[in-house]
């Protein structure tokens, strides 16, 4: 009897000790990135462009500014066809085709970004022979999509069915049900699974390379290629100077830093719940 | 009161409202179908001409010469599937088992953030593990890790040859810590599916906790289980950056774990801008098609175990 008992605490503590292993993870890394990071962060490199390599000082400003307009630009895009198609899904769809969008949906979620980066290329690149942030943006929105789309449904689902049968019953349009009743009383989950889409996207790199592909100057004009953070942090650490791999760590720190404040907001201050 | 014109006028407003909102709401739906399909006719579009060039040759073939324009993605295929393959073995014992602990053993007071620490390692930008990968994982491989594995099990040919740090076995390990929160995170939501009774009864039949878990849970959750990993697997294949930054890209395959290698994914990356010529550049595309259509597959295949799994659960 003992042994068995002996074996179940061993099998506890190993699993206790699987567990630890990715909060461990996560520490060692943040750790690392914040005591890397805070070394060559200043104010020069939040404000300023980058200067050519030997030269001291100089900052990844205009990455950043890039990484806020394509964002911004791809959650106009992604916003309205995700919300939408999650409506249709929630309230509107009949059949079997509100099962193909979902499972699309999923699938899509797990297309590589780079496959997307090439798309993005295709359509909005080649044709013009010209590197964009808005090409970066669309690719970027085509990675929001699932994102949005599923947890816009799950948000809308959850409104309880009387709320919007009642406003409809009063006499009220469907519009008017839709988006002053219902889409209102999800709200919050509406806007966690926007946020988090935005976290994933932000860090993402890969779909950069070959569409906003990086530039050297103030870039406000998203038909031009733009300087974008992760970007940039990938381009100064795979360099051979010790001066850019500094500045690759502070910028991992401010890259890191938005991701989790995203996430943390999203998670435990919007909709506690979620996270169960 | 309202005259009747003015309220039929009223009403036909309302009407066309109503109508244009759904019309909306189907174009939205449309077009993301619609771009679905795009993305996929896209990818075959531009690969079309290597397509036809390579036919079925340009996967088993393992030259990958842009010099010569021959292009085949043998070597490329070698690196993906054993990076991942690796990564899928380190984290899915860990992550299975940390699932158990998170979704079975842990007070709600440590399990709730947990699991929210593991989930903001998925949240870890993908060029950070890259960077942590390059300057700190491949130094420790070459200087201590990669030493100590060839001195107990050097006997192995996979940990044979020299070790210069980047390589597929550093490639597999970045790969594990980044796919390790969707194994937990999953497998965890599959084994809390599995109902309370079948605990109960083991329970009731004298099994230890550990019992339970190990001969009634897991068993019975195996099916989303397998999902969760299979999901993974999907993203360690498509992995970009960070595979990029640490696995030494040398299109090559080699014995060993230690030696560099190349995967679909970061020849795209580094190669795409630079490439000239059609053949060469939609051979690129072609890689990109081949993720697609892999990544594909094996997500549509994890996504329906996963159905399977929770709505019996």
């Amino acid at each position: 009897m003992r042994g068995r008992h002996v074996r179940s605490f061993i099998g506890t503590m190993l699993t206790a000790f699987c567990a630890s292993l990715g909060a461990v993870a996560l520490l060692l890394i943040f750790g690392y990135v914040l005591l890397q990071g805070f070394r060559a962060l200043n104010l020069a490199f939040v404000t300023q462009l980058p200067v050519p390599v030997g030269e001291p000082g100089g900052g990844i400003a205009n990455g950043i500014l890039g990484s806020v307009v394509t964002v911004a630009l791809a959650t106009a895009i992604a916003m309205p066809i995700g919300l939408l198609s999650g409506l249709f899904l929630a309230l509107f769809g009949r059949g079997w085709f509100p099962g193909v969008v979902r499972f699309l949906s999923d699938v899509l979620s797990g297309i590589p970004s780079i496959a997307i980066g090439l798309f993005a290329y295709i359509v909005f690149v080649a044709p013009f022979r010209h590197f964009s942030a808005v090409s970066a943006s669309f690719a970027f929105a085509m990675l929001m999509l699932p994102v949005i789309l599923r947890t816009s449904e799950e948000a809308v689902r959850s409104v309880p069915r009387e709320i919007r049968e009642g406003a409809l019953a009063l006499g009220m349009s469907e519009y008017a049900t839709t988006m002053r009743i219902v889409v209102p009383a999800a709200r919050s989950a509406i806007i966690t699974g926007l946020l988090l889409s935005i976290a994933r996207v932000t860090g993402e790199t890969a779909p950069l390379l070959f569409t906003a592909f990086g530039s050297q100057f103030w870039e406000v004009n998203p038909t031009n290629p733009m300087a974008e953070l992760p970007l940039q942090i990938f381009n100064y650490a795979i360099s051979p100077y010790q001066s850019w791999h500094e500045q690759a760590w502070a910028g991992a720190l401010l890259l890191i830093g938005a991701v989790f404040v995203l996430n943390v907001f999203a998670r435990l201050v919007l909709s506690p719940r979620a996270s169960r | 009161m309202d005259q009747p014109a003015q309220r039929r006028r009223r009403y036909a407003a309302v009407a066309a409202t109503d109508r244009a909102f759904l019309v909306a709401v189907y174009a939205a739906v449309g077009l993301f179908v619609l771009l679905v399909a795009l993305l996929f006719a896209s990818l075959v579009h531009g690969s079309w001409p290597s397509l036809r060039e390579f036919g079925f040759r340009f996967l088993w073939t393992s030259q990958w010469n842009p010099v010569t324009n021959q292009f085949g993605a043998l070597p490329l295929i070698f690196g993906t599937l054993v990076s991942s393959f690796i990564a899928i073995l380190l984290a899915g014992v860990v992550g299975v088992l940390a699932a158990a602990f998170l979704a079975e053993f842990a007070p709600r007071w440590l399990a709730r953030p947990l699991s929210f620490i593991i989930e903001l390692l998925a949240a870890v930008p993908s060029v950070v593990f890259g960077l942590w990968g390059l300057f700190v994982l491949a130094p420790a491989v070459r200087t201590s890790i990669g030493p100590f594995l060839q001195k107990t099990l050097g006997f192995l040919p996979i940990f044979g040859g020299p070790i210069y740090g980047v390589g597929l076995l550093t490639a597999g390990l970045v790969l594990a810590l980044m796919i390790l929160p969707t194994v937990t995170a999953i497998s965890r939501e599959v084994i809390s599916a599995i109902a309370r009774d079948q605990r109960e009864a083991a329970m009731a039949l004298g099994a230890t906790k550990w019992e339970t878990v190990a001969g009634v849970v897991l068993p019975a959750a195996r099916v989303g289980i397998f999902g969760a990993i299979v999901l993974a697997l999907g993203r360690a294949l498509g992995e970009t950056i960070a595979t990029t930054m640490v696995i030494g890209n040398r299109p090559e395959i080699a014995a060993s774990l230690f030696a560099p290698s190349y995967t679909l994914a970061s020849v795209i990356a580094n190669e795409f801008t630079e490439a000239n010529g059609k053949i060469y550049v939609s051979a690129l595309v072609e890689l990109g098609l081949l993720l697609f259509l892999v990544s594909f597959v094996v997500n549509g295949f994890a996504r329906i175990l996963l159905y399977t799994a929770l709505r019996r659960g």
